[in-house]
């Protein structure tokens, strides 16, 4: 599986020359670097702004293929092929809406088209999504505060900030508030820092980072 | 141009400094009663009397000593929040009538160890009427190891004798060198120990070195005196992930337990925190500067919780205190919440494992 989906990248690549950085051309070769930034090849004939035949591409994408495993991909290539032959189809987590299998064939094993790596890269994705939020969480200036106090100085792990509780009526602000309300009460008010717009990807991210430390416990809206 | 509310708060705080720089430590008290009288302005503080109420008892008490602890100040260039809640600490001690017999300071005056953070704690301190007594912390320690703060308040582990009983001041956030191999600068050591939750970080310890210190300056002490233990993490263990916990505790605890009436008084838990074991009675301090909330397990099931904090309220959950040392021994904690009702864990209620004069709960949750 993963053979192929280098194969069509590359032949996409090799097609739109989206992934193909020319660094050097003589008389109507062109050298290209390889998305893994280090190996380079020629395409001899291949003019400027000329595009590829789908033939012609294919071969192409495939010498790019050879290029590639026999410089640092070979590693690479290894273990995506180990990970690729260990990943087995996931059982489906939730049922999809509408008229579909009934209960009873979706046993454990059924096949679904997400795989572990999918899983994996996901994961990857929205660790790296609470990091950034811990981050910032625990550095007074990342936040725009002026005066030394960070997150974690009250809120060890993200304690005491229940964010299962919200939405809530905030009896002191004289309404009801989200939990970025609140993050943006204290930026304002203990970090004497400027309140961070709604879609600030650091106001997102520290928000993930609070709701990732409570991760299980079930949600209370509406809790004091 | 109309300013802004930051500006407006900067233009304050110079405001602020201003005072403080022009007054001299006869007037400093003042300052603090600015400080103090500018938060009441603002509907945020109720009132309250630090003076005692008096209880005529058998086990009559014998001295007081007032704590302030935990004020992590800044460089007043950064933050004068935490000043003003150090100064209303001193105000509050300064008011006590009659005096205490001293003062003990609990530790993490400083916030990151800075000479400016821990001369600025220093100079403010002076103004207590009273004798003080120093503690360090690790917020104190870890810029210089401690250099600077022993240049300033002297030795960390130290004992004395006031009135029959036998003090004794531990310096109890040693933690192993995890600093030299990956080469971190003495600024990301003070960083890393600044983190409560930390997961790199290591467990506190006293240490082989004060562990030997305390057993023979103890042998020389008769095991009915009294004796009360100043360290500044818990010397027990609660939660280690927020060291909130001595390693070594029960090593210590060993060494105290000759000694028929042992209290154990710290800091840097920033909450109203009681235990006993055996002998041995326990109460946390109250900060000046935020409260903690209570760690997620390793509660002990004496104490009695303060409620949540109102973060609206800058004051809230923070606050000093005072200690009843009593005849019999042990001692009697006060504990001087500044939003709230005061609240006193007894000997009596701690000696009775929880049976007898329990403090009152707060039922009205005020936030």
């Amino acid at each position: 599986m993963a053979t192929k989906t280098i194969r069509k990248l590359l032949l996409g690549a090799a097609l739109t020359a989206a992934f193909l950085f020319p660094v050097a051309r003589a008389n109507d070769d062109t050298s290209v670097s390889l998305c893994d930034g280090q190996s380079v090849m020629t395409i001899p004939g291949l003019k400027a702004g000329e595009v590829l035949t789908p033939e012609r591409a294919r071969t192409v994408a495939a010498e790019m293929l050879q290029v590639w495993s026999k410089s640092a991909g070979e590693e690479r290539w290894a273990s995506w092929k180990a990970e690729a032959a260990s990943a087995r189809p996931e059982p489906a987590p939730v049922a999809a809406p509408g008229p579909q299998t009934p209960p009873a064939a979706a046993a454990p094993g059924q096949p679904t088209k997400f795989t572990k790596r999918d899983l994996q890269l996901w994961g990857r994705e929205e660790k790296k999504w609470i990091e950034d939020g811990y981050k910032a969480y625990h550095n007074a200036k990342a936040l725009g505060g002026t005066i030394g106090i960070s997150c974690d100085m009250c809120h060890p792990d993200g304690s005491n900030t229940h964010p299962e509780t919200y939405p809530k009526y905030q009896q002191q602000l004289k309404k009801v508030a989200l939990l970025r309300d609140m993050i943006n009460w204290c930026i304002e008010n203990p970090l004497k820092g400027k309140p961070l717009a709604e879609n600030d990807p650091t106001l997102r991210a520290v928000e993930a980072y609070i709701l990732s430390t409570r991760k299980g416990v079930a949600l209370e809206a509406g809790k004091h | 141009m109309k300013k802004d509310r930051f500006e407006k708060y900067l233009d304050d705080r110079d405001a602020y400094f201003g005072r403080v720089a022009r007054l001299g430590r006869r007037d400093f008290i003042t300052a603090a009663g600015l400080a103090a009288a500018g938060a009441a302005a603002t509907g945020k503080l109720l009132p309250h009397s630090f003076q005692p109420v008096d209880v005529v008892r058998a086990d009559g008490p014998s001295f007081r000593f007032a704590y302030i602890s935990d004020s992590h100040l800044y460089e007043k260039t950064l933050n004068e929040r935490f000043v003003r809640a150090i100064l209303k600490a001193v105000d509050d001690v300064n008011a006590m009538n009659p005096q205490p017999d001293f003062v003990l300071y609990g530790g993490d005056l400083a916030q990151l160890g800075q000479p400016g953070e821990l001369g600025e704690g220093a100079q403010i301190l002076k103004a207590l009427k009273a004798k003080t007594y120093m503690m360090v912390g690790e917020h104190d320690w870890y810029l210089d190891m401690g250099e600077k703060w022993r240049s300033l308040f002297g030795k960390d582990t130290y004992s004395f004798d006031h009135k029959g009983v036998h003090f004794v001041v531990l310096n109890s956030v040693i933690v192993e060198d995890y600093w030299t191999g990956p080469g971190l600068t003495p600024m990301q050591r003070m960083q890393a120990m600044a983190q409560l939750d930390n997961p790199n970080g290591r467990p506190f310890t006293v240490g082989a070195a004060q562990r030997d210190w305390l057993g023979s300056d103890l042998a020389k002490v008769k095991p009915e005196t009294p004796v009360i233990v100043f360290s500044h993490s818990p010397l027990y263990k609660i939660y280690k992930n927020w060291n909130f916990w001595t390693d070594d505790a029960e090593q210590v605890q060993t060494i105290l337990q000759p000694f028929k009436n042992v209290t154990v008084i710290h800091g840097h838990t920033h909450q109203m925190l009681s235990n006993r074991i055996g002998n041995i009675h326990f109460h946390g301090m109250l900060s000046t500067a935020w409260p903690w909330p209570y760690a997620p397990q390793g509660l002990p099931k004496l104490t009695v919780r303060m409620n949540r904090a109102d973060p609206f309220d800058e004051f809230d959950g923070c606050g000093d205190g005072f200690v009843d040392v009593l005849s019999a021994g042990h001692v009697d904690k006060q504990y001087n919440l500044w939003s709230r009702n005061p609240v006193k864990v007894s000997a009596a209620y701690l000696g009775s494992d929880g049976a007898a004069d329990r403090p009152a709960t707060e039922t009205d949750v005020n936030y």
